[in-house]
């Protein structure tokens, strides 16, 4: 459903993606994992249309897509729940999550699905946003993007500064978000955590794929020496 | 002197002041720039009535109906041509642009309409009041304030019950992110600069009832929105209607004393806000 060809990304002067090329079927999670400054963020904002690519193709669903905006390929189907939450913080947790209705497309997900996939989320939701665990913040962000109801959704680091108990809660509803047939791709620092929750993985080192494959197929030094690069 | 009094007319013309602050707060709010051409599109509806009603035979106040989409249409146009390419994430460029178009608003208005004042003949409401003991309450003046209040609480109602409303605030927090859920950036700046021309158009007619108005009096105009909304607290909806009040309060109780002091009170008012709540007494909230 969505297949990047020879994407090169460029920050002015600055390359950040060199000859990417990766795909993704309907219905698959995907995993982005790589050290810091890899370009995994880079990767799934360009995605999203927050960024457009020097010289490639992006096909989502057959179109090429790239250098469209961000707000028609959320209304296309792709959601991205972005590093570090961002949550909108003088709205409350509700008006966030209806900020993600915005695009109006139909599907399965509404307000109440995301208050029983996310029962923490209920009791807050006239909270501002900003007044909430980072947990339950991460929650929101997720919950926002399902509120699209997208046929793909862009994770970064979900897991990033939260305790293990509710990376278990997320990783859980990642599951079911995928099993409802929504494609996933996800970014990653902790490799393992990545594989075990992916289909197949894709490994970028400083702007290159350094390695791709289905997880059960790849050995842990192949990993550790397309992650770390030595 | 009649405290009293003096009170009561303050508060009457910070409706007309609050009308004034919220198409100025509204454009901060959501694009975080400074539209120096805000008193002169106030001045330009006015003089926007004074035409409709010439063409059309109208009372000044059924112009609201031509005036304020017009001025609508106007900004939303002005925003999407000219605004929006000056959004860069640099502070000057706006500055620069609406203080053009502030320029030559006053030179065309002076070319087209000569420098006179004119004014807006609402026929006899123009001087019928309500009388309540010795208080003399001009009718005027007091639709200008309940026209203040409606257009803050359908304001409120707009940000905070309608998705449109939400993508506003969502835009203001952080356009970028805004983009990712669907919301044209720039089309909500469109809408945004819309609505606050609206507003002005609704200020500017009420202005031209209540008295004479002339090219060159749009910054003057600009200053007391300025001041309503600095006294109200940047961004704050409802304090914009408070800091009309108090600006208004102040002046009235300024040229009591000496009429000379009608700016002067407001200025001194808006000056020691200035310096102990340098935010305002209410200052930006969740609304916007
Ligand atoms: N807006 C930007 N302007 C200039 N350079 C950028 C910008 N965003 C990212 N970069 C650079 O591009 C490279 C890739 O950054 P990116 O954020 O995509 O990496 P990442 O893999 O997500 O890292 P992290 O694990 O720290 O989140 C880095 O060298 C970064 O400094
Ligand atoms: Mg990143």
């Amino acid at each position: 459903m969505l297949k990047l060809q020879k994407i090169d990304l460029y920050y002015g002067q600055f390359q950040a993606l060199f000859d990417v090329s990766i795909s993704v079927e309907q219905g698959e999670t995907l995993a982005i994992i790589g050290a810091n400054g890899a370009g995994k963020t880079s990767l799934l904002r360009l995605i999203a249309g927050a960024h457009s690519a020097g010289s490639g193709e992006i096909l989502f669903k057959g179109e090429e897509v790239n250098k469209r905006p961000a707000y028609e390929m959320a209304k296309l189907g792709i959601a991205l729940v972005p590093e570090g939450r961002m949550l909108f913080p003088s709205l409350t947790v509700e008006e966030n999550l209806l900020v993600g209705n915005y695009v109006r497309r139909p599907g399965p997900w509404k307000l109440n699905d995301i208050y029983k996939l996310f029962p923490s989320l209920h009791e807050r939701r006239k909270n501002p946003s900003s007044n909430i665990s980072g947990g339950q913040q991460q929650m929101v962000a997720i919950g926002r993007a399902l509120m699209s109801n997208p046929n793909l959704i862009l994770l970064d680091e979900i897991s990033l500064g939260l305790a293990p108990l509710i990376i278990e809660e997320i990783y859980r509803v990642v599951k079911q978000i995928s099993a409802l047939g929504t494609t996933v791709i996800l970014v990653e620092q902790d490799v393992r955590r990545g594989m075990n929750a992916a289909d197949r993985v894709y490994c970028l080192l400083e702007g290159k794929i350094s390695l791709t494959g289905r997880p059960s197929e790849l050995s842990m030094e192949e990993v550790s020496q397309a992650y770390f690069g030595v | 002197m009649d405290w009293l009094n003096a009170i009561v007319q303050g508060i009457l013309l910070g409706g007309l002041y609050a009308l004034y602050g919220t198409g100025l707060s509204l454009i901060f709010g959501v694009m975080r720039i400074v539209n120096l051409a805000h008193g002169d599109f106030i001045v330009l509806a006015a003089y926007l009535s004074l035409v409709v009603t010439q063409i059309a035979g109208l009372s000044p106040f059924a112009t609201i109906l031509a005036v304020v989409p017009l001025l609508f249409v106007f900004g939303y146009v002005l925003q999407k041509t000219v605004l929006n390419r000056a959004l860069t994430g640099n502070l000057l460029p706006p500055v620069v642009i609406t203080f053009g178009i502030s320029i030559i608003l006053q030179n065309a208005l002076q070319l087209i309409f000569s420098p006179n004042s004119q004014g807006l003949d609402a026929g006899s409401l123009e001087t019928a009041s309500i009388q309540l003991g010795r208080l003399n309450i001009g009718w005027v003046p007091f639709i200008t304030l309940i026209t203040a209040i409606v257009v803050l609480a359908i304001l409120q109602l707009f940000l905070t019950r309608t998705a449109l409303g939400r993508a506003f605030r969502a835009t203001s927090d952080n356009p970028g992110i805004a983009e990712l859920m669907g919301i044209n950036s720039r089309q909500i700046y469109g809408i945004a600069l819309g609505l606050s021309l609206a507003i002005v158009a609704l200020a500017g007619i009420l202005l031209g009832i209540r008295t004479n108005f002339a090219p060159a009096e749009g910054p003057a105009r600009l200053l007391f929105a300025f001041e309503t909304v600095i006294i109200g607290g940047l961004g704050n909806l409802w304090g914009t209607l408070i800091g009309g009040i108090i600006l208004g309060i102040a002046q009235v109780i300024g040229a009591s004393f000496n009429p000379g002091w009608f700016q002067l009170a407001g200025h001194v008012v808006t000056l020691l806000v200035l310096a102990f709540l340098p935010s305002g007494l209410f200052p930006r909230t969740r609304e916007l």
